[in-house]
C-alpha cells in the first residue's frame, strides 16, 4: 500500500531525523511513502495571522497536487497536519470559497475538488497498520524504557481529530505493544511556547521548562514527541532553560518514529538519532542488544 | 475611553471604526456570534498556559469588547502573547472560539497599525511571508536572518551558539529547495491576496448591533 507523503519545510532542514525515520519505519512495515511532487510550504499557523485567504491558497495548492495521486496524504509535521486539515475543511464546506481558490490555482492548471484525506503517521500506524502487525516486526523490545508521551497542541486541537483533546492515548497504545513503560505525564498536551520562542522568549522558556520538569520528576528517560517545533523548543533551548531557571536538564527528545525504528532493529544512524543533541543511554543499550527471533504465528 | 464613560451609550468615533474593523475580521470565523453568550466564567483564563504573562486575561478581552473598549485590547500585549494552543477554545463551556477571536484581533491590530516593537509577532509573520514568496518553501536560517534584520541584528548574536550547534549536527541548511515553477506559484499568491473571503462561509449571524450592548454598537 502506498501513501502520498508531505514532508513540509522543517522536515527537510532542521528535522531530517523525523523525515528519514518516518520513511524507514513505514518501509520496514511494508508501506511506501511517496513524496508529493513539487510541494510548497503549507503556510503554517503564522500565515493565518497576516492573510487568511493567501494561507488557504498556499495549502490548497498542495491539496490539489495530492488529489491527482488519488491516495491519502500523510503529513508528519503537526503544523502542516492542522493547516492542511483546516484548509481542507474550509474548502470542502464552502463551494463558494473553493471556486475562488480554484480560480487562483488555475494559473498552474490545478483544481481541487475536496477529495483528499489528510492523515497523521501516528494515526495511520494505529488504525491502518495496526498494533498486531507492528508487534510482529519488533526485534528489540523497548523493555524498561520509560517514555513521557508528549503530543503538543496541534495534532489534538482545536477540532476533534483522531484522539481525545485533553487526554490522548494513541502513543501510549503504540508503545505499550513495544514493551515500553509509560510515565505519569500531565503535561502531555500543554503548549511548549511554539513560535513565541523567537518573539517572546522569556514567556516561552517557562512553558518549556515546566514540561521538561514534569518529565524529569516523573522519572522519564526520554520524551517522545510528534511535533518538530516542540522538539526544537524542548531540545535546542534546553541550555537556555538551564541557565535561566538554574536547572540541570539533559532530557533526550525523540520523535516517536525514531523510538519505533529502534524497536524494529534499525540503527540510530538510519533513524537520524545521531543528529539529536542529547543521547538517551537506555536507548543505546537497547540498540546494542541482539535482535530477538520472532515466533512465526500460525493463524 | 474616558469620554465614552462620561457619556454612557456613546462611542468615540475611533472606537466605532475599530469595532467595525474587528467585526469585519471576525465574521469569517464560523460561529463567531457566540461571543454574545460569554458567561464570564473564566475557564479560558484559567486554562491559558500563558495567562501569567498577560496584562489582560482572555476572559477580560471579551468583557472589554462588550463594554466597547477595543482600543485597550489592541494596546494590550495579550493578543501578541497568545501562542494559539487552542486550550481555551476547546474548554469553553459555550463554545466561543477564543483563539480565533484573538486571531481576528491580531489582524485588526495589524490593519490599524497598533503593533508595538516589543512584541514583534508581526515582524516574524512578515519575514515568513516574504520567505515563502521567494522560494515557495521555508528555510529556517533565512527566516531568522530576515527576522533579525527587521528587529535588530544585534539579537542574532545570542543565537550564534545554537546556530553553530545545529550546523555541526547537519541540521542547518543554508540553501533551501525551491518550488519548480516559482513564477507561477507567485502568481497564485498574488491573485489570492486580492481575493475576499466569502462573507457567509457558514451560517453566521454577526451584526454589529447584535453584539454587546445594543445601544453602544
Amino acid at each position: 500500500m502506498k501513501f502520498t507523503y508531505y514532508p513540509g519545510c522543517s522536515l527537510h532542514s532542521a528535522h531530517l531525523g523525523y523525515d528519514i525515520s518516518c520513511k524507514a519505519v513505514f518501509e520496514e512495515l511494508g508501506f511506501e511513502l511517496e513524496e508529493l511532487n513539487d510541494w510548497n510550504c503549507c503556510g503554517a499557523t503564522i500565515y493565518m495571522s497576516v492573510s487568511e485567504v493567501t494561507a488557504l491558497a498556499c495549502a490548497a495548492r498542495n491539496l490539489a497536487l495530492a488529489e491527482k495521486q488519488n491516495r491519502d496524504l500523510v503529513a508528519p509535521c503537526s503544523s502542516c497536519y492542522t493547516i492542511l486539515n483546516k484548509a481542507n475543511r474550509y474548502l470542502k464546506n464552502s463551494p463558494d470559497l473553493r471556486e475562488k481558490v480554484n480560480d487562483c490555482l488555475k494559473e498552474e492548471g490545478l483544481e481541487y475538488e475536496g477529495r483528499v484525506k489528510i492523515r497523521h503517521p501516528l494515526e495511520v500506524l494505529i488504525n491502518d497498520i495496526g498494533t498486531e502487525l507492528i508487534k510482529l516486526k519488533v526485534k528489540k523490545p523497548l523493555d524498561g524504557l520509560k517514555i513521557a508521551h508528549y503530543y503538543g497542541c496541534q495534532i489534538v486541537r482545536p477540532e476533534k481529530g483522531f484522539d481525545d483533546r485533553e487526554n490522548p492515548t494513541t502513543m501510549e497504545t503504540l508503545f505499550e505493544t513495544l514493551g515500553a513503560e509509560e510515565v505519569y505525564f500531565p503535561y502531555k498536551v500543554r503548549c511548549c511556547g511554539g513560535m513565541l520562542m523567537t518573539t517572546f522568549e522569556s514567556a516561552a522558556l517557562k512553558l518549556s521548562m515546566e514540561i521538561l520538569e514534569s518529565a524529569v520528576e516523573n522519572g522519564a528517560d526520554c520524551i517522545a514527541t510528534t511535533c518538530p517545533l516542540c522538539q526544537m523548543n524542548l531540545e535546542a533551548y534546553q541550555d537556555k532553560i538551564n541557565k535561566t531557571f538554574d536547572k540541570k536538564f539533559e532530557v533526550p527528545i525523540l520523535f516517536f518514529t525514531q523510538l519505533l525504528g529502534i524497536a524494529f532493529g534499525l540503527s540510530s544512524k538510519e533513524l537520524g538519532i545521531d543528529k539529536n543533541f542529547y543521547r538517551c543511554e537506555k536507548l543505546s543499550e537497547i540498540e546494542k542488544q541482539l535482535p530477538i527471533q520472532q515466533q512465526p504465528i500460525s493463524i | 475611553m474616558k469620554q465614552s464613560l462620561v457619556k454612557p451609550g456613546v462611542l468615540l468615533q475611533q472606537e466605532t471604526e475599530l469595532r467595525r474593523a474587528f467585526l469585519e475580521h471576525a465574521k469569517v470565523i464560523p460561529g463567531a456570534e457566540k461571543i454574545k453568550i460569554c458567561l464570564q466564567c473564566g475557564t479560558c483564563s484559567g486554562s491559558c498556559p500563558l495567562s501569567y504573562a498577560m496584562d489582560i486575561m482572555p476572559r477580560e478581552l471579551i468583557a472589554l469588547f462588550r463594554a466597547g473598549d477595543i482600543d485597550s485590547i489592541l494596546k494590550s500585549r495579550t493578543i501578541w502573547i497568545c501562542a494559539s494552543c487552542y486550550t481555551c477554545q476547546t474548554r469553553c463551556p459555550v463554545g466561543i472560539k477564543v483563539t480565533d477571536v484573538i486571531y481576528a484581533l491580531k489582524r485588526t491590530a495589524i490593519e490599524k497599525k497598533y503593533f508595538t516593537k516589543h512584541y514583534p509577532v508581526h515582524s516574524l509573520a512578515r519575514s515568513f511571508t516574504n520567505c515563502i514568496y521567494k522560494t515557495g518553501r521555508l528555510n529556517e536560517s533565512t527566516l531568522m536572518f530576515r527576522y533579525f534584520l527587521r528587529t535588530g541584528i544585534w539579537k542574532s548574536f545570542s543565537y550564534l551558539p545554537l546556530g553553530l550547534k545545529m550546523f555541526f549536527k547537519g541540521r542547518l541548511k543554508l540553501k533551501s529547495s525551491k518550488v519548480k515553477n516559482i513564477d507561477v506559484f507567485r502568481k497564485i499568491l498574488k491573485k489570492s491576496e486580492a481575493l475576499e473571503l466569502p462573507v457567509e462561509r457558514e451560517k453566521i449571524m454577526y451584526q454589529p448591533d447584535a453584539v454587546g450592548y445594543k445601544s453602544v454598537g
